[in-house]
């Protein structure tokens, strides 16, 4: 089936700006259903979803739940790690697998970077990357771009800086391509070892010091320093990380403009953000949670053909599954 | 090659141009083969009655391609490729010889070892096939192998390619200790520690795919401490698969110094940039990585002006399904002995880089000169080790008609120009296409 945005949604790279403004305008109706009693509506009645979570994460697993949930959806969670199914079993395997299933969609989390591309190839199902390894996670990006158009209305010439470590995370990635495809300003700040190499390219700003980064931009997205990047080797310690990058209070007050601060989650407070930040007015890291909802619904709902024009009427609860149905029924 | 090579019908091959670099030698005409060797070349010669005439009109007459890097991955890994179908893939592409490298399973680190390479070889009766012995004992980095009864068995040089030579120190004997044997000791470019975990040249591409990249000085830290090595020892070191600019340009630096330095290409670093990754393309994940456009230019300028002596393939067969998973966990290498031909004519020859004397220089006699081997040469009495070709037949790479068991490949579905239509080794036929003429669609270069 294809729909307004292909029969996948892979990353944010491949997607136009009218494509990704489409899934924000279809996901505004859809957050008012979070805030009902009976928060359930049947446009995804009779499809049928399979998490596939090959790395833990319980976030976005939730948060994928939910929308599959409010919109109807039968789903089966699927954690690789504790399934006897796949255990031993290759990405070939399991797209085998899915396919002989007839799954509706999929919405997989993975450790390589391309696994959602590769099992998108193979299998007819819509395919919903939710994370592959350090490439993308493309609905974190609308989800972050949800939260700062409610904030900024259009976000032409907005100025973004993304901070932390950048080389190793796909919410950077889908982050830069989503932001620059709406007009916004991007730029990275971090230590240099945890920048690729080539990242000008992208047509980013390297800002060296988190104090510049402040100064500069309209919103902060901080990421979540990987532990481990310590004993990698790539940084010194998290004490350092924190005493040169952290976003902290004191660091704030000397912003020139009110600043949103957003992080994907989950944080390490104390080390690249400050408890009082992250808690604090400018805050909207809470709104990104609820965004994050919405926006996959939004997601779902173009994927299985629903038409977007009719996404308030899925709302009211006419439509049976997606576009078709609910033409008639509307 | 079995002793009834020369008891095989004599052979002339008519009509076609005769291109020998290492006699400088360009010119229509005949050459005659008799009794396993070059009997006359050139004019019209005269033969006896009992001959089996080969009509090379529209086709270059050259001394056989000889490839020193390909993995045949017997013993070990048959069901991948074998030394019989390695040896027929190669005959295919037009070598005549090909040198396998050691990093087998058990490795070719002993005399028997090499013995196992050779006795097979003569079995499939297809191109020679050479053995390369390791450089340490299990290719571990750890002690010397027995380089001498190496050898003795047929070894041609050392290698433990497959991984780099970690240990400086262990590198630098091997180059003192090969002189003894007057052996090319070759080293596989990569500084472990910036290699690590790397599935793709570091750049912009890796960048935007998520990809841990493998930095272009990986290789070059390599080539300069080889080529120092070289210079401190006197030794022949043979750097493989050359993949970067910065490597060019520290052999030329090398080579102007009088160091003891050779190096080859792949047809694939000269004709594809990292781009072709595309969205996680297994058959574009090869070690050293495809690099960039400037990387390329840089190469193929260094194979026409000799910096790089040779083309070689990095031959290296996988099973499909190895294949068919997660780029970064799949394993590294293309198959590309029956691809090398076109992929060098179209790229190089066709794009006015290289001349086909140039391309039968690096091809065949360089690679001959460079190891001491046999061929390279269809000077009177050499052994009649022959390729010809076709330099202008347009074909398109179908993985399922290649001889060799492996059918990863990059160029798969591409229309390349230039292929081997018959390859004569000892005199005798191991390949004929079976229907050049009708095969030609396309009307030949004068
Ligand atoms: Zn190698
Ligand atoms: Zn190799």
């Amino acid at each position: 089936m294809t729909s307004a945005l292909g029969k996948d949604l892979l990353g944010l790279e491949p997607l136009s700006s009218e494509q990704i403004l489409l899934i924000l305008d279809t996901a505004e109706p859809f957050k008012e259903i979070s805030e009902r009693a009976i928060k359930k509506v049947p446009a995804l009645r009779g499809q049928t979803i399979v998490n596939l979570f090959f790395e833990s994460s319980t976030r976005t697993r939730i948060s994928f739940e939910f929308a599959e949930k409010r919109l109807s959806a039968d789903t089966v969670n699927v954690a690789a790690s504790g399934s006897s199914v796949l255990k031993g079993e290759t990405l070939v395997d399991t797209a085998r697998n899915l396919e002989a299933m007839r799954i509706d969609m999929v919405v997989m989390r993975h450790g390589a970077s391309g696994a959602a591309q590769f099992l998108a190839e193979r299998i007819e199902s819509n395919v919903i990357n939710a994370g592959d390894g350090t490439h993308e996670h493309p609905t974190q990006g609308l989800l972050d771009l949800l939260t700062l158009r409610d904030h900024f209305g259009d976000l032409k010439g907005r100025r973004v800086c993304i901070c932390g470590d950048v080389l190793h995370s796909r919410v950077a990635r889908s982050n830069i391509w989503g932001l620059q495809k709406l007009g916004v300003e991007v730029a990275v700040c971090g230590p240099r070892s945890l920048l690729p190499n080539a990242i000008e390219e992208f047509g980013v700003r390297v800002i060296p010091r988190i104090e510049e980064a402040i100064e500069w931009a309209d919103a902060l997205n901080v990421l979540r320093l990987q532990l481990e990047r310590m004993t990698a080797g790539y940084i010194p310690s998290s004490r350092e990380y924190n005493r040169v990058f952290g976003v902290t209070r004191e660091r704030l007050e000397r912003a020139p403009r009110d600043i949103l601060i957003m992080h994907p989650g989950p944080m390490n407070r104390g080390v690249e953000i400050d408890s009082d930040v992250a808690d604090g007015p400018h805050s909207v890291i809470l709104n990104q949670v609820t965004n994050g909802i919405a926006v996959r619904m939004a997601v779902l709902y173009l994927l299985s053909g629903g038409r977007p024009e009719l996404a308030e009427a899925a709302k009211g609860g006419t439509g049976r599954r997606g576009g078709a149905e609910m033409t008639e029924a509307a | 090659m079995p002793e009834l090579t020369r008891e095989s019908k004599p052979l002339l091959l008519t009509g076609g141009r005769i291109l020998d670099p290492s006699q400088n030698l360009d010119e229509s005409g005949d050459l005659l083969v008799q009794n396993g060797k070059v009997e006359a070349v050139s004019g019209r010669v005269g033969h006896a009655d009992d001959v089996e005439v080969i009509d090379c009109s529209g086709c270059i007459v050259s001394p056989g391609f000889i490839d020193v890097h390909c993995h045949l991955r017997e013993p070990g890994r048959e069901d991948v490729e074998t030394i019989a179908t390695g040896a027929r893939a190669a005959a295919a592409g037009g070598f005549t010889a090909v040198c396998a490298m050691p990093n087998t399973d058990p490795v070719t680190d002993n005399q028997a070892a090499v013995g196992f390479v050779i006795r097979q070889a003569n079995r499939a009766a297809a191109a020679r096939v050479y053995a390369i012995g390791a450089i340490s004992v299990g290719q571990r980095g750890e002690t010397l192998a027995e380089f001498g009864e190496m050898v003795g068995a047929g070894a041609v040089a050392v290698s433990d390619d497959g991984r780099p030579m970690v240990s400086a120190q262990l590198m630098r004997t091997a180059l003192e200790y090969a002189r003894t044997f007057g052996i090319p000791v070759i080293d596989h470019c990569e500084e472990p520690t910036l290699a690590h975990g790397g599935a793709m040249n570091e750049g912009i591409v890796s960048a935007r795919l998520g990809l841990k990249g493998i930095p272009a000085e990986a290789e070059e830290i390599m080539v300069i401490r080889d080529i120092l090595l070289a210079r401190r020892t006197g030794g022949h070191v043979h750097l493989a698969h050359m993949s970067t600019r910065g490597s060019v340009e520290l052999i030329r630096w090398g080579k102007e110094r009088g160091i003891n330095v050779t190096a080859e290409v792949c047809p694939h670093h000269i004709s594809l940039t990292e781009e072709r990754v595309g969205a996680y393309d297994t058959n574009a994940k090869m070690n050293p990585p495809l690099r960039t456009t400037s990387d390329v230019e840089a190469l193929r300028e260094a194979v026409r002006d000799g910096t790089i002596d040779l083309i070689a393939t990095d031959h290296a067969p996988h099973h499909y399904d190895e294949k068919e998973r997660e780029f970064a966990d799949a394993p590294n290498g293309i198959i590309g002995l029956e691809t090398a031909l076109g992929v060098v004519v179209t790229h190089l020859v066709d794009s006015g880089t290289l001349d086909f004397a140039m391309l039968v220089e690096r091809m065949s006699c360089s690679p001959a000169r460079v190891f001491n081997l046999e061929g390279g040469t269809l000077r009177r009495g050499a052994e009649a080790d022959i390729t010809v070709f076709d330099p202008a037949m347009k074909w398109t790479v179908d993985p399922s008609e290649m001889l060799s068991k492996g059918r990863n490949t990059p160029y798969a579905g591409m229309t390349l120009s230039g292929r081997a239509v018959c390859t004569i080794v000892g005199g005798r036929i191991v390949y004929q296409m079976e229907s050049p003429a009708a095969a030609r669609l396309q009307p030949a270069r004068s």
